[in-house]
C-alpha cells in the first residue's frame, strides 16, 4: 500500500516536475509564468498528435517541448517586448493553449497510439521498496531524475546559472557586466515552456495514454505553485512534486482497498498541502538566509513587469 | 450534475453504424405519415402538420459520446422521414439561449423538437407552453404533477445491459475482484454499479466488486492512478463510468486484465480483453415517437411524460455492446437466460431480494422496484466493496 503510493506518487508527479523545474528557471529569470498549464497542454497535444503520426513517443516529446517553448514565447514577447502585465499575460496565455488544444485536438480524441513503455532498470528494480518506487519507470520518469540535479548544477554551480540569477535580482548589473537581462529571461522563459511541454507529453503519451480536451486539469498551476513551495529551488522541487504526486495517488489507493475516508477530503488533500507548506515556507522566510527568499525580480511582481 | 454531463465523449465510431442499420429497419417500416393528420376537425393534434423536426445538444457533435449518439439517433429520424427536414443545433446552452434556439426552429417549421440534455428542461417546458401545437421531448428527466399535453420526457435504463454485463465479468473473472472506476457518487452512477455487481453475483457468489471514484468526469491522469491502484489489488476485470474512457481501458489492457466498456464499442481499444460494454442507440426510439407525434397519437400516450424504455419495451436507447473474444458460448446463454428473465412481465435487474452492504433489504423479495425508486438510489449493494464518498 505505502509502496503503491509513492510508485504513485513518483509516476503522478513526474509530469508536475517537468513543469516546476522549467517555472523554476523562468522565475529565478525574473518572470512568472502563469501560462504553464497551457504549455503543458500543447505539450501534451502535440507529444500525442506527433506520436500518433510518426508512431514514435520520441519524436512526440520533441514536438511536445516545441510546443510548449512557442506558446511560452508568446508570454515572453508580451511581457517581454511589450512590457504587459505578467499575471494577466499568463492567463492569457493559458486561454490561448486552451482554446488551440481543444480545436486541433478534436481530431485526436480517441486515436490510439504506441505510448512509452516503462523499462525496469536492471538490477535496480529488483531492490525491495526502492525498485517498484523509482526503478520500474518509463524513461521520461528517469529523464527527470536527471534533469532535477541538472538544473541545480546549472543554476548554482555554473555561469550561465549565476546569469539567469543575476537577471531575477538585479537586471542592472548584468548590463554593466554587458549581457541583455531581456535575452536572458526570454531564453529563461522559453525553457521553462519548453520544460512544461514535457511534462504534457508525459501525461499524454506515458502516463495516461490518451488525449482529451483540458487533461491536464490544474497540475500547471501545481507547478506554478510549487515552484514557491520549493523556494525556488529545484531539488525541493523533487520532494514537491512526489508529494504532490502522491497525495493524488492515495485516494484510489485507499478506495481500491475498500477503505473508506471522506472523499471530499482526500480530493483536497494535494491543495491542502500546497497551503500548509506555504504557510510553513512564509513563517520561516522571516528569519530565512537569502538564498531562501524569492528573486529580487519576482518581488517586484506588483509592479508586474519585470525590472530591465 | 446533469445526465449529460455523465456521458459526454467515448469513442463513438460504431453507435453511427448501429445507428444507420436501425435507420434502415426504421425506414422499411415507417410509413409516411407528415400530411395524414389534417382530416376532419381544424384542431389538429400538437406536433402534426409540420414541415421539419428540431433536435438541440448541449455539446458539439462529435463528442465521442452522448451528443455524438443523440446526433446519430437525430440522422436516423432524417433517413426514416425524408419529407421532413431535421434541423440540428449544437452546443446550446441549458439556459434561455436553448429556448431562442428551439423558437427559431419553430419558426423554420418545426413542429416537433427533441432537448436531448438533461439541463434543457426548464426552456423545453416554457417552449411547449408557449406553443401548444408543438411537441417538445426532453431527454432524461421524471417530472412530477401536471404535465402539459404536448411536453414529453423519456430515457433509457442504462443500468439493464450494464447487468448483462456484470454476467460476463463474473463469469470471466479469475481472481472474483472486479473493479468499477466511476466520477461522482449520483443515483444513475450507482445504479450501474449495483447492476455490475448484482449481474456478477448470479452467476459467481464470491465475486466483489471494487469501487474507486475520481471525482471528475474526464481526468485521464486520475484514471490512470485510478485503475493502476485497482490492478494492483488483484482485480481482473475493469468497467467505468466515465465521460472519457480510453485511458482505463488501455491501461486496463496493457495489465492484461478485462474490460467491460462503457458509452461507446471500444473493442478496437482492448483487441484482447474486451468482454462486452453498453452502448447508445438512439435511433429507433426517437423514430418510434416521431411516428407517434405524427400520427396525431401524442397526448396521453405514453410518450407525454415519464417514458422509461427498457428490455421489457425494446427500443432501450442504451444496449448491450458486442462480445470481446474472450467470452465463452457458456456464458453468452447465461446473457440470454437474464435476458429473457429481466424481460418478463416481473423481471428487473433490482428484483427483491436486494440487499445493501449493511446486510439491510432494500427490495424486499417478490417486488420490483418501480423507475422512481430505481433511480433514486443511494446505497451499495452487497458485494460492492467500498463506500459512498460522504459530504
Amino acid at each position: 500500500m505505502i509502496v503503491d503510493v509513492l510508485t504513485g506518487g513518483v509516476r503522478g508527479g513526474t509530469a508536475i516536475l517537468y513543469a516546476a523545474l522549467g517555472e523554476t528557471i523562468a522565475e529565478r529569470a525574473g518572470v512568472i509564468n502563469l501560462g504553464t498549464e497551457g504549455s503543458m497542454l500543447t505539450g501534451a497535444l502535440a507529444a500525442y498528435a506527433v506520436t500518433a503520426e510518426t508512431g514514435s513517443p520520441w519524436a512526440g516529446v520533441v514536438a511536445g517541448a516545441a510546443a510548449g517553448g512557442l506558446l511560452a514565447l508568446v508570454h515572453a514577447v508580451m511581457v517581454l517586448g511589450r512590457a504587459a502585465n505578467q499575471l494577466a499575460t499568463g492567463l492569457v496565455v493559458l486561454f490561448l493553449g486552451l482554446g488551440l488544444t481543444s480545436m486541433f485536438g478534436a481530431a485526436y480524441v480517441g486515436r490510439a497510439i504506441s505510448p512509452f513503455q516503462p523499462y525496469p532498470i536492471p538490477l535496480l528494480a529488483d531492490i525491495p521498496w526502492l525498485g517498484p518506487i523509482f526503478f520500474q519507470h518509463d524513461p521520461l520518469v528517469y529523464g527527470s531524475y536527471l534533469l532535477a540535479p541538472a538544473i541545480w548544477w546549472l543554476l548554482y554551480r555554473s555561469r550561465p546559472g549565476l546569469t539567469i540569477r543575476g537577471a531575477g535580482e538585479r537586471g542592472e548589473v548584468l548590463t554593466a557586466y554587458g549581457h541583455s537581462p531581456q535575452l536572458v529571461r526570454y531564453l529563461a522563459v522559453v525553457t521553462g515552456g519548453l520544460l512544461a511541454g514535457v511534462g504534457g507529453a508525459h501525461l499524454s503519451t506515458a502516463y495516461a495514454n490518451a488525449w482529451f480536451e483540458n487533461m491536464t486539469a490544474g497540475r500547471g498551476f501545481i507547478a506554478v505553485a510549487l515552484v514557491i513551495f520549493a523556494a525556488w529551488h529545484p531539488l525541493r522541487a523533487v520532494g514537491g512534486a512526489y508529494l504532490f504526486g502522491a497525495a493524488l495517488a492515495l485516494s484510489p489507493a485507499l478506495q481500491a482497498r475498500g477503505l473508506g475516508f471522506n472523499q471530499f477530503a482526500l480530493d483536497a488533500l494535494p491543495y491542502l498541502v500546497t497551503i500548509a507548506a506555504l504557510v510553513l515556507l512564509g513563517r520561516r522566510r522571516s528569519n530565512a538566509a537569502p538564498r531562501r527568499a524569492a528573486p529580487e525580480g519576482l518581488s517586484r511582481v506588483f509592479e508586474l513587469t519585470p525590472a530591465k | 450534475m446533469s445526465i449529460r454531463r455523465l456521458t459526454r465523449r467515448g469513442g463513438l465510431a460504431a453507435t453511427t453504424a448501429t445507428a444507420l442499420a436501425a435507420v434502415l429497419l426504421a425506414a422499411g417500416c415507417a410509413t409516411n405519415t407528415s400530411t395524414a393528420a389534417s382530416t376532419g376537425d381544424t384542431t389538429e393534434a400538437p406536433g402534426t402538420g409540420g414541415t421539419a423536426i428540431g433536435f438541440i445538444f448541449v455539446g458539439p457533435k462529435d463528442d465521442y459520446g452522448y451528443n455524438q449518439a443523440a446526433y446519430a439517433g437525430s440522422q436516423a429520424v432524417a433517413a426514416a422521414y425524408p419529407d421532413l427536414e431535421v434541423l440540428t443545433a449544437e452546443n446550446v446552452p441549458e439556459d434561455d439561449n436553448a429556448t431562442r434556439v428551439m423558437e427559431s426552429m419553430i419558426r423554420k417549421g418545426a413542429k416537433i423538437i427533441f432537448a436531448t440534455s438533461y439541463g434543457h428542461k426548464d426552456p423545453a417546458l416554457k417552449v411547449a407552453a408557449a406553443n401548444p401545437d408543438v411537441v417538445v421531448l426532453q431527454q432524461g428527466n421524471l417530472v412530477d404533477g401536471d404535465v402539459p399535453p404536448n411536453f414529453g420526457t423519456y430515457f433509457g435504463t442504462v443500468y439493464e445491459p450494464v447487468y448483462l454485463a456484470g454476467i460476463v465479468a463474473g463469469k470471466t473473472t479469475e481472481t472474483n475482484k472486479l473493479g468499477y472506476v466511476y466520477a461522482f457518487p449520483i443515483s444513475q452512477t450507482l445504479d450501474n454499479i449495483n447492476a455490475f455487481q448484482l449481474g456478477a453475483a448470479s452467476v459467481n457468489p464470491d465475486a466483489q466488486t471494487y469501487v474507486v471514484n475520481t471525482s471528475s468526469w474526464c481526468d485521464p491522469a486520475k484514471q490512470a492512478e485510478a485503475t493502476s491502484s485497482l490492478l494492483s489489488q488483484g482485480v481482473d476485470v475493469i468497467s467505468q463510468h466515465q465521460d472519457c474512457t480510453a485511458t482505463i481501458i488501455r491501461t486496463t489492457e496493457a495489465a492484461g486484465a478485462y474490460t467491460v466498456g462503457y458509452h461507446a464499442d471500444a473493442s478496437e481499444l482492448a483487441p484482447t480483453g474486451w468482454l462486452t460494454g453498453s452502448e447508445w442507440d438512439w435511433g429507433p426510439l426517437y423514430t418510434t415517437m416521431v411516428r407517434t407525434v405524427l400520427d396525431g397519437g401524442f397526448t396521453g400516450s405514453e410518450y407525454n411524460a415519464n417514458f422509461r424504455v427498457g428490455l421489457k419495451t425494446g427500443d432501450n436507447p442504451f444496449v448491450q455492446s458486442a462480445y470481446g473474444p474472450a467470452v465463452d458460448d457458456a456464458t453468452k446463454d447465461l446473457v440470454e437466460q437474464a435476458k429473457t428473465k429481466i424481460s418478463a412481465e416481473d423481471g428487473s435487474p433490482f428484483a427483491g431480494p436486494v440487499v445493501d452492504q449493511a446486510g439491510e433489504v432494500r427490495v424486499p423479495a417478490g417486488t420490483i422496484p418501480d423507475y422512481q425508486t430505481i433511480e433514486s438510489i443511494d446505497y451499495f449493494v452487497d458485494g460492492v466493496v467500498g463506500q459512498i464518498p460522504s459530504s
